[in-house]
C-alpha cells in the first residue's frame, strides 16, 4: 500500500510540467495593502487608459470606497464626465469605430491582471519599443504586433530593439527609468485590484475560517478517540 | 408530549426505523481505512454545489449579453457572491478529485465485485451525470474558455456517421454555440440533472446498504445465521433487517462511530479545500482557467483550448486517435469500459491484499496512465505528447483485459475469515 502512494506521488510532480512558461515577464512586485500606489494607480488610469479601455465591471464608489477615498473627494478628482458616484468606470468611446482605428476595438480592463497577470502588465506596460512597419510606429514584445499606440511614450521615452531582441534604455522621456517602473507598477497594482476587489478579504477571511477548522479538528479528533474506545 | 408525537408519526411513517435501519443501527465493518472516507466526502461536496448553486442561480443571468457580467455583478456587488461562487468552482474539481479517489478505492477493494455490481453501475451513472453537470456548468460564466471548450466537446458528436451533424445542431439549439445553448444548458445544470444526481445517489446508498459494504480485507461480516458462536459475534444491536438472516461479526454500528470518525476526515478535507478556495480559488489556473476572465468570443480562440482538468484523461483518449470517430469510440469505450469492470474481472477473492502480484501490477500501471492521461489532457499535442498519450491509453485499456485474463484462474493468497485490522 505505502509503495502504491510512494508511486503516485512520484508521478504527481508532471503536473508541474503543465504550467511551463511561454515568456520572460519582470516581477511587478506590487502589493495591493499599499494604498497610496492604488491611489496613483488609479488617477493615472483615468487619465491615459480610460478614454480607450473601459472598467465595465468595476464602480466608481467601490473603487472610492475601497481606495479610502470619500465620494466628494472622487467625484471631484477621478470623475470628469458627470456620471453618477454608482456608475461602472465606462467610456463613451463608439466600439464599432473604434475597432476601425485600431484594428481591433480595445478590451475592457477590468480583468486582466486576472486574464494574463500582473507580472504580465508590468512587462508590458515597459516593452514597447520603436517599430516604424506597424501603423502607430511602436510594437511591443510581450504582445506581438499590439494595436494600440504607446500612449506613456512622453513619460517613458522610447525604446529600440537591436538585432539580438534587446531593448535599448528609454530615451526622450519625462520620468526616468525609476520613475516609470514605479508608475507601471502602479498601474498594475491598481489593475490587480479591479481584477477582484475582495482579494484582501478573501485572504484574511481565509486564516479565520481555517484557524477555527484546526480547533474543530482538535475537539472533533477527542470525540472519534472517545466514541472509539468501545471498539478497541 | 414529544414522543407521543414522534410515535404518531412512525406508526403513519417509521422514520426512526429507517434512520435505525441505515445509520444507528447500520453494521460497518469496524477495519475502514484512509481510502473509505471519499463517499462521505462527495456527499458533502454535493450539498455544497446543490446549496452554492440555489444562490447563484438567485444572481445569475442565463443569456449570452448577460451571463459574464452577471458573473463578475455576483463577485463584486452580492454581499458574499464571491464566496458562494468561489465555494462553488472550487467545489466542482473537489468533487472529481474524491470521485476518482472513490472510484479508486472500489476497485483496490473489489467492491464492484460480485454481489455489488448493481452498486458499481450506479456509481457509474452518477459519474456519468457529473461529467454532464460539470461540462454544462462549465460554460455558464460564458469564458471565451467556456465557449471553446464547450465547442470542442460538442463537436465529439458530430463524429457519429449520419447523424452527427444534425444531433450537435440539437444539441446547440443553433449553428454555433450561442444564447440558446446557454439557456439550454443552464436549464440542464440547474434542474433536469441536480435532480437525477440526488436520485441516484439515493439508489447507491440503498444498494450499498442491501448488499453490505465492502472493506479492505474483501471479507464478509455477515455469516449464515447461527454459524457463528455468540461470543464471536459483533457486540453491538443492529438492525433485525441485517440479523434475522445473519450473524454480523467485525461491524459497528455506522452511527455514532462512522459518524465522528467521518466528521475528522470531513473537517480535515475542510482544510484544504479552504485553503484553496481562498488563498488559490483559480486552483493554478487549472479549477478556473484564465482565458475564462475574457468573455466568449466566437471570432477569438484561446491560444490553447484544453477542457478541465478533470475531463483530461478522455480527451487525451479521444485526440490521440487521429481519426474523429475511432476518438469518440475510444473515449466512450474508456467509460464504458469501467462500466463493464464487474465482468472483466472474473476473479472471487475482493481485495488485492489477497490477490496475485500481477493484480497489484496492473492497478499501480493503470492509475499511472490515468494520471499520465490526465497531465496530458491539459497540455498541447505535441508529437512526443501524443506518443505518451497513445503509450498510457493501452495502459487504461490494457488494464481490463488483463484484469479477465489473469483473474480467470488467478492464483491469490488465503482469504482471512475475518478482518484483520
Amino acid at each position: 500500500m505505502k509503495k502504491f502512494i510512494l508511486a503516485v506521488l512520484a508521478v504527481l510532480p508532471m503536473l508541474a510540467i503543465a504550467a511551463g512558461p511561454s515568456m520572460q515577464l519582470d516581477k511587478a512586485n506590487n502589493d495591493l495593502r499599499d494604498k497610496e500606489s492604488l491611489k496613483r494607480g488609479f488617477e493615472a488610469y483615468i487619465n491615459n487608459c480610460l478614454a480607450c479601455h473601459q472598467l465595465k465591471y468595476q464602480r466608481y464608489n467601490r473603487t472610492f470606497a475601497d481606495l479610502g477615498i470619500s465620494d466628494a473627494d472622487g467625484m471631484e478628482n477621478y470623475m470628469y464626465t458627470g456620471e453618477k458616484v454608482g456608475d461602472h468606470i465606462t467610456n463613451t468611446m463608439p466600439a464599432k469605430e473604434a475597432a476601425k482605428w485600431f484594428g481591433s476595438t480595445p478590451p475592457d480592463l477590468t480583468l486582466e491582471a486576472r486574464f494574463r497577470s500582473p507580472d504580465w502588465i508590468y512587462t508590458y506596460l515597459r516593452s514597447f519599443y520603436v517599430d516604424e512597419s506597424r501603423p502607430f510606429g511602436v510594437n511591443n514584445k510581450v504582445f506581438k504586433d499590439v494595436g494600440m499606440p504607446h500612449v506613456l511614450q512622453n513619460l517613458q521615452g522610447v525604446r529600440t530593439m537591436d538585432e539580438h531582441g534587446n531593448l535599448s534604455e528609454a530615451t526622450g522621456g519625462s520620468m526616468t527609468a525609476e520613475e516609470y517602473d514605479e508608475f507601471a507598477r502602479d498601474l498594475t497594482n491598481f489593475l490587480e485590484y479591479t481584477g477582484e476587489p475582495n482579494k484582501l478579504e478573501r485572504e484574511s477571511m481565509g486564516y479565520w475560517v481555517i484557524g477555527f477548522l484546526f480547533i474543530l479538528l482538535f475537539f472533533a479528533y477527542l470525540l472519534k478517540k472517545e466514541y472509539w474506545r468501545d471498539v478497541h | 408530549m414529544f414522543s407521543n408525537l414522534m410515535a404518531w408519526i412512525e406508526q403513519r411513517l417509521p422514520l426512526m426505523d429507517a434512520m435505525n435501519k441505515h445509520a444507528a443501527q447500520y453494521p460497518a465493518p469496524k477495519n475502514f481505512n484512509f481510502w473509505y472516507v471519499f463517499g462521505i466526502l462527495a456527499s458533502v461536496v454535493l450539498v455544497n454545489q446543490l446549496l452554492t448553486g440555489v444562490w447563484l442561480t438567485m444572481n445569475y443571468e442565463p443569456s449570452g449579453d448577460g451571463a459574464f457580467a452577471s458573473v463578475e455583478y455576483i463577485m463584486r456587488d452580492v454581499d458574499y457572491g464571491w464566496l458562494l461562487r468561489y465555494m462553488h468552482s472550487t467545489g466542482a474539481s473537489a468533487f472529481f478529485i474524491v470521485v476518482y479517489m472513490h472510484m479508486f478505492r472500489g476497485m483496490m477493494y473489489g467492491s464492484y465485485q460480485k454481489p455489488r455490481e448493481l452498486l458499481w453501475l450506479f456509481g457509474m451513472l452518477i459519474f456519468l451525470v457529473l461529467m454532464a453537470e460539470a461540462f454544462m456548468g462549465y460554460l455558464l460564466p460564458w469564458g471565451n474558455m467556456s465557449y471553446w471548450g464547450a465547442q470542442v466537446i460538442i463537436s465529439i458528436f458530430g463524429a457519429i456517421p449520419v447523424i452527427g451533424d444534425d444531433l450537435t445542431l440539437w444539441i446547440r439549439g443553433d449553428y454555433v454555440i450561442s444564447g440558446a445553448t446557454l439557456n439550454r444548458f443552464f436549464a440542464l445544470h440547474v434542474i433536469a440533472l441536480p435532480l437525477v444526481l440526488v436520485v441516484l445517489v439515493f439508489l447507491h446508498i440503498l444498494a450499498l446498504h442491501e448488499v453490505g459494504s465492502n472493506n479492505p480485507d474483501g471479507t464478509n461480516i455477515k455469516k449464515p445465521k447461527g454459524s457463528v458462536p455468540p461470543e464471536e459475534q459483533s457486540k453491538f444491536a443492529f438492525h433485525e433487517q441485517y440479523t434475522k438472516k445473519y450473524d454480523i461479526v467485525d461491524a459497528i454500528p455506522f452511527h455514532p462511530y462512522y459518524t465522528v470518525k467521518d466528521l475528522v476526515a470531513v473537517v480535515i478535507f475542510l482544510i484544504v479545500f479552504c485553503a484553496v478556495m481562498f488563498f488559490a480559488p483559480e486552483g493554478g489556473g487549472y479549477f478556473i482557467e484564465a482565458p475564462n476572465f475574457e468573455p466568449a468570443n466566437s471570432l477569438k480562440t484561446p491560444e490553447h483550448i484544453a477542457p478541465v482538468w478533470y475531463f483530461g484523461p478522455f480527451y487525451t483518449i479521444l485526440r490521440i486517435i487521429p481519426d474523429k470517430l475511432l476518438g469518440a469510440i475510444g473515449m466512450f469505450g474508456a467509460i464504458i469500459a469501467l462500466f463493464m469492470l464487474p465482468w472483466c474481472d472474473r476473479g472471487v477473492v475482493k481485495s488485492l491484499r489477497y490477490r496475485c502480484t500481477a493484480h497489484t501490477v496492473n492497478l499501480i500501471q493503470f492509475a499511472i496512465c490515468f494520471i499520465i492521461l490526465g497531465v496530458l489532457g491539459t497540455l498541447p499535442a505535441t508529437p512526443l505528447n501524443n506518443m505518451i498519450g497513445t503509450i498510457a491509453t493501452f495502459g487504461y485499456f490494457g488494464f481490463f483485459v488483463a484484469i479477465w485474463i489473469y483473474s480467470k484462474n488467478e492464483k491469490t493468497k488465503p482469504v482471512p475469515e475475518r478482518v484483520t485490522g
